[in-house]
């Protein structure tokens, strides 16, 4: 092992943001989880001595995933994905249900949930079959089967349910596009996705003006140039486009929950509930307002002590940071994140196999998924969708996902030299 | 493109966490607020409040615990109703009230169900208290008053009110603040500073420890004990003196300023206004408006002083120069001008100051003013040269001593005629303000300040603020302004005549029979006439009898002054009064028990019943 090991580049920006995130996790979850009946830090029923075992643990699983034979990752990609997929059908029939999601094995007195591996597992499937010499990611027939791959997991994890959980699959549209997805397909989920929005926040007719007004003025900028594309073609755009934002509007009132809705309400400022639905996002909001400049400092939240903010130590352990560590300490964490994603980013680029690419593209847009709906949640920029902030949030199984998805990038970044 | 999408997307994210979290902690300050609202407990921890001891140390007022129910509607779960009001002794309905109310001024801080059990109250309700959650009982200290007298001087500590609130943040809801008296005077010597501790609570409310370890948490102070210059004895006998009889009596230290009594007639005693029964004697008080045992007469009565105004009329003469000691006035029955006439009593004729002062002539003292406000080319001129004289007396004004309550009395300028005659479409002269010569008229005092006047006529020619702090105990000293001497515009020599003059009432003026064996007493009787309204009817009752005094005569060491409203003449009630004051209070004993007897025993009560009997009555009978 240590052989292997010695010869290799490991990035070391890479593994110092690792390390800083998850020291700037544990001290927060210390502060949110810690009470009067505390017995020190050796006190297993504590939270935060737990996370210190996950921590602890995950330098070891480092060790053993920066030993084994970078080849590995790549060839048993495929027995990877289906242990993967077996492990979420398990679920079903062997699955403890906490919190209403039946997402968890059990195991004495700790669990793990499989949905956190599967990550790591799809990226690698995704990138072994881009990979693949007679893959050809411009073809619709080849998009389709990535597709594939990429949703299986995520059908099977919606009924747990965990929609949240699922929903990070959408980050795989990033290395997709990047290995050849038309563009189209990410214009389409923006589109969508403001539409969708822009119908909630003014209503269908405001939205529909819009859409007209907007479709005018690109005509009439379009007239003047030599192949002007015909004004039936505009209208029909428009007229899709106003179908779609009825379509918002029914698909709100009637397909959503009245939970859903309220999520959304709440964000869109709405509805404003501060006891009911809205009490996790106001009291964060509070939290976080109140850090001001600088914070009231480790330790010292009076939101984070009185357990105002559920999950405080999961999934809504950004408000600790911004409560007692101000704006300077949550910028100093956004920006962890994104000099984190930026360098592999970086990384991923000089990855001379098509593998090494995919799969590191795949983890940056999977951390950025998560950074971005969970911090935009606590902050009240999102509705609330429960997923782990990567490296920080409470939890073994996030924690050590996260760690395994990372290190194999590390790893795979690292043979890049040695095979040079 | 393809190579950058993420990362644009990336910075975009950064840019917009960026600002949201900008806005959520730099721009919007609201949440600070919001985050102690929520996550902080103020708990205060009251004090002592002073104690008050009269001029020799003897205790007045000291403090009592007691109980308040309080209630934080927030906390509120559903109730056994019946049976908590059953143990507060109160209606549904008052409960349902009481609730709604506290609820409208906070959801979340304190508000008062009931207040002020007593202790035995307290321990029946005590243990009961753990079924009712959002209820508790707040332990605050009370008034516990050694005494039965001084109610108008010591006033009385209640609830504040919303208006205080609002104007002093440093109430809140169900904290007791000094009203009227020394207690609202003093207020923030007595009370104190109260503690606060600042508790952290969690999402259930329950407390979970101090906040950052106490860091912020203060403790109370206690207040500071204070010593008033009355003199219980002689403020007890006082009362007793006017029981059955409205006025008041007001005596000075001449040399100091310092009150020794202040009685104000009727009067209550102050545990009334203490516990339970609180609010309902207070009503009854309250609306008392015949009787108005919660008006201060000595410092908001405003009278008609009478002839002791005279003594006034004399130095000012005197000053201004148109009358000479020795100058003879005659007297026929009065003072005659154009075709009215200012009657007189039967008296010795003519006479000359002293001997006028003696036996209040009227005829004597309206010459004496017509020619001072006639020495000017105008009546204007002349009327606004008395009234400086008058002011510097104290008089016609706020008089700055430490109580709270108070008129300003009225001494009439130019202005107030040239208004009431319409001038300069109709002249008025020096005869129409005739009456003021002799203290009727358009001249209103209050009992303090014919005290004040009667003091500085003992000095011979300044006297000292009034006040009520003999001093603050732990502190330095009283404010300068009560050590500082106020000298008339009258030259001090024109005193000793009027002085002489004061004697004489007792040697065989209108006192002569009420003198106090070896006390050498100067003073001046009054008989004023007075009207009232009832039901708009203008009618005149019988005379007010008034007494100004000082003793003795060439070492002051008491000044008085006595009001006894409808008491007919000056040395029938008033001149008792006031000779046994001072007789209680220099020597410390009585010896004209006739006169003690005349006085405790008499009634005026039928008296002050007659306007209200509906039936044509007699006065000054």
């Amino acid at each position: 092992m240590g052989a292997v090991t010695r010869n290799l580049k490991f990035d070391r920006w890479t593994i110092l943001l690792y390390v800083m995130l998850v020291i700037a996790g544990w001290m927060n979850i210390y502060s949110a989880s810690l009470t009067d009946g505390s017995q020190g830090l050796f006190d297993l029923s504590q939270i935060y001595t737990k996370q210190m075992l996950w921590i602890g643990m995950s330098f070891i699983l480092i060790l053993f995933i920066l030993a084994i034979d970078s080849k590995f990752y790549e060839r048993f990609s495929s027995v990877i994905y289906l242990v993967s997929l077996l492990s979420l059908l398990g679920l079903f029939v062997l699955g403890k249900n906490v919190n209403g999601a039946t997402s968890w094995y059990n195991f004495g007195s700790f669990g793990i949930q499989p949905s956190e591996f599967a990550k790591a597992a799809t990226a690698l499937a995704l990138g072994k079959y881009v990979s693949d010499i007679q893959t050809n990611m411009k073809e619709l027939r080849h998009q389709i089967r990535a597709f594939i791959i990429i949703i299986l997991p995520a059908l099977i994890i919606i009924p747990q349910p965990d929609p949240g959980s699922a929903l990070v699959y959408a980050a795989f549209v990033f290395p997709m596009y990047r290995e050849g997805l038309n563009y189209i397909f990410v214009l389409l989920g923006f589109l969508t996705a403001g539409l969708f929005v822009g119908t909630l926040m003014i209503g269908v007719p405001w939205m529909a003006v819009l859409i007209v007004l907007f479709a005018l003025f690109h005509y009439l900028n379009q007239r003047r140039k030599k192949n002007r594309p015909k004004l039936t073609n505009y209208l029909a755009l428009a007229l899709i486009a106003i179908g779609f934002t009825f379509s918002v509007s029914y698909v709100f009132n009637t397909v959503f929950e009245q939970r859903h809705r309220d999520r959304f309400n709440i964000v869109l400022g709405k509805e404003v509930d501060e006891k009911g639905i809205g009490y996790n996002t106001n009291q964060s909001e509070i939290a976080i307002g109140s850090g001001g400049w600088t914070g009231k400092g480790w330790l010292q939240g009076t939101q984070t002590k009185g357990n105002f903010v559920p999950e405080q130590h999961t999934d809504y352990i950004f408000s600790t940071i911004g409560e007692e560590w101000g704006f300077l300490g949550s910028m100093t964490v956004v920006l962890l994140f994104i000099f984190l994603i930026i360098r592999l980013l970086i990384l991923s680029e000089r990855q001379k196999s098509t593998f090494g690419r995919v799969y590191g593209y795949s983890v940056a847009s999977i951390l950025f998924f998560h950074f971005f709906v969970n911090v935009g949640m606590v902050i009240g920029l999102l509705p609330t969708i429960g997923i782990p902030l990567p490296f920080i949030s409470y939890g073994g199984s996030s924690l050590w996902g996260f760690t395994i998805l990372l290190f194999i990038f590390v790893k795979l970044d690292a043979s890049n030299y040695i095979n040079r | 493109m393809r190579k950058l999408l993420l990362l644009l997307v990336v910075l975009v994210t950064g840019v917009v966490f960026a600002s949201r979290l900008f806005y959520l902690q730099i721009y919007d300050s609201s949440y600070d607020k919001l985050s102690q609202n929520n996550a902080v407990k103020i708990v205060y921890d009251y004090p002592q409040r002073g104690y008050i001891f009269d001029r020799h140390g003897s205790l007045l007022v000291s403090n009592q615990p007691s109980y308040d129910v309080m209630v934080i509607p927030r906390d509120v779960k559903p109730l056994d109703t019946l049976e908590f009001c059953s143990l507060l002794r109160i209606t549904k309905k008052d409960f349902i009230r009481i609730l709604a109310k506290a609820k409208v001024y906070s959801p979340r801080l304190p508000s008062v169900v009931i207040p002020q059990l007593t202790k035995s109250e307290y321990a029946a309700l005590s243990e009961k208290m753990y079924k009712y959650e959002g209820f508790y009982i707040q332990k605050r200290s009370l008034r516990d008053y050694q005494v039965n007298h001084s109610a108008n001087v010591l006033g009385y500590i209640s609830e504040v009110n919303e208006r205080i609130i609002e104007k002093n943040p440093y109430y809140q809801m169900g904290e007791l603040i000094g009203m009227g008296g020394v207690e609202k005077q003093y207020e923030d010597v007595l009370r104190g500073t109260k503690g606060v501790k600042y508790i952290q609570k969690d999402r259930f409310n329950r407390d979970i420890g101090p906040y950052k370890e106490g860091i912020f948490d203060t403790l109370p102070t206690r207040g500071n004990d204070i010593k008033l210059t009355i003199d219980a004895a002689l403020q007890q006998y006082g009362e007793d003196l006017m029981v059955n009889k409205r006025g008041g009596i007001v005596a000075l230290e001449p040399n100091t300023g310092e009150i020794l009594a202040l009685v104000a007639a009727p009067n209550y005693d102050p545990s009334l206004l203490v516990g339970r029964e609180r609010s309902r004697n207070f009503t009854k008080l309250y609306y008392d408006t015949i009787a108005k045992p919660l008006f201060d007469r000595v410092l908001q009565g405003e009278y008609p002083p009478g002839s002791p105004f005279k003594t006034l009329t004399a130095l000012i003469g005197l000053q201004e120069g148109v009358i000479d000691l020795d100058e003879r006035i005659s007297c026929h029955g009065g003072y005659s001008y154009g075709r009215r006439k200012l009657g007189c009593h039967h008296h010795a004729s003519p006479l000359a100051m002293i001997g006028g002062i003696a036996n209040s002539c009227n005829a004597y003292f309206a010459t004496v003013y017509r020619r001072t406000i006639d020495k000017y080319d105008t009546p204007q001129e002349g009327i606004d040269h008395w009234r400086e004289h008058l002011l510097s007396f104290g008089l016609g004004d706020y008089m700055g001593y430490d109580l709270p309550a108070g008129n300003k009395g009225h001494i009439p300028d130019a202005d107030y005629y040239n208004r009431a005659y319409q001038y300069p479409t109709y002249k008025w002269y020096s005869a129409a303000t005739i009456s003021n010569s002799i203290g009727q008229g358009e001249v209103l005092l209050t009992p303090m300040q014919m005290v004040n006047f009667t003091a500085t006529i003992a000095n011979r020619g300044y006297f000292y603020r009034p006040h009520i702090i003999k001093n603050i105990i732990g502190a330095d000293s009283i404010p300068s302004k009560y050590k500082e001497k106020n000298i008339t515009t009258v030259d001090p020599k024109y005193f000793i005549p009027v002085v002489e003059g004061m004697h004489d009432v007792y040697r065989y003026g209108t006192a002569s029979r009420i003198g106090v064996p070896g006390i050498e007493i100067c003073g001046k009787t009054g008989t004023a006439e007075n009207y009232i309204r009832v039901d708009g009817k203008r009618m005149q009752l019988t005379d007010h009898s008034v007494f100004v005094a000082f003793a003795p005569k060439d070492d002051p060491k008491i000044a008085i002054a006595v009001f006894v409203e409808n008491g007919y003449w000056g040395s029938r009630w008033a001149g008792r009064i006031a000779g046994l004051m001072i007789e209680k209070y220099l020597k410390g004993e009585i010896t004209r028990k006739d006169m003690e007897d005349f006085v405790l025993n008499g009634s005026l009560m039928d008296e002050y019943k007659k306007p209200y009997s509906g039936v044509p009555f007699q006065i000054n009978n």
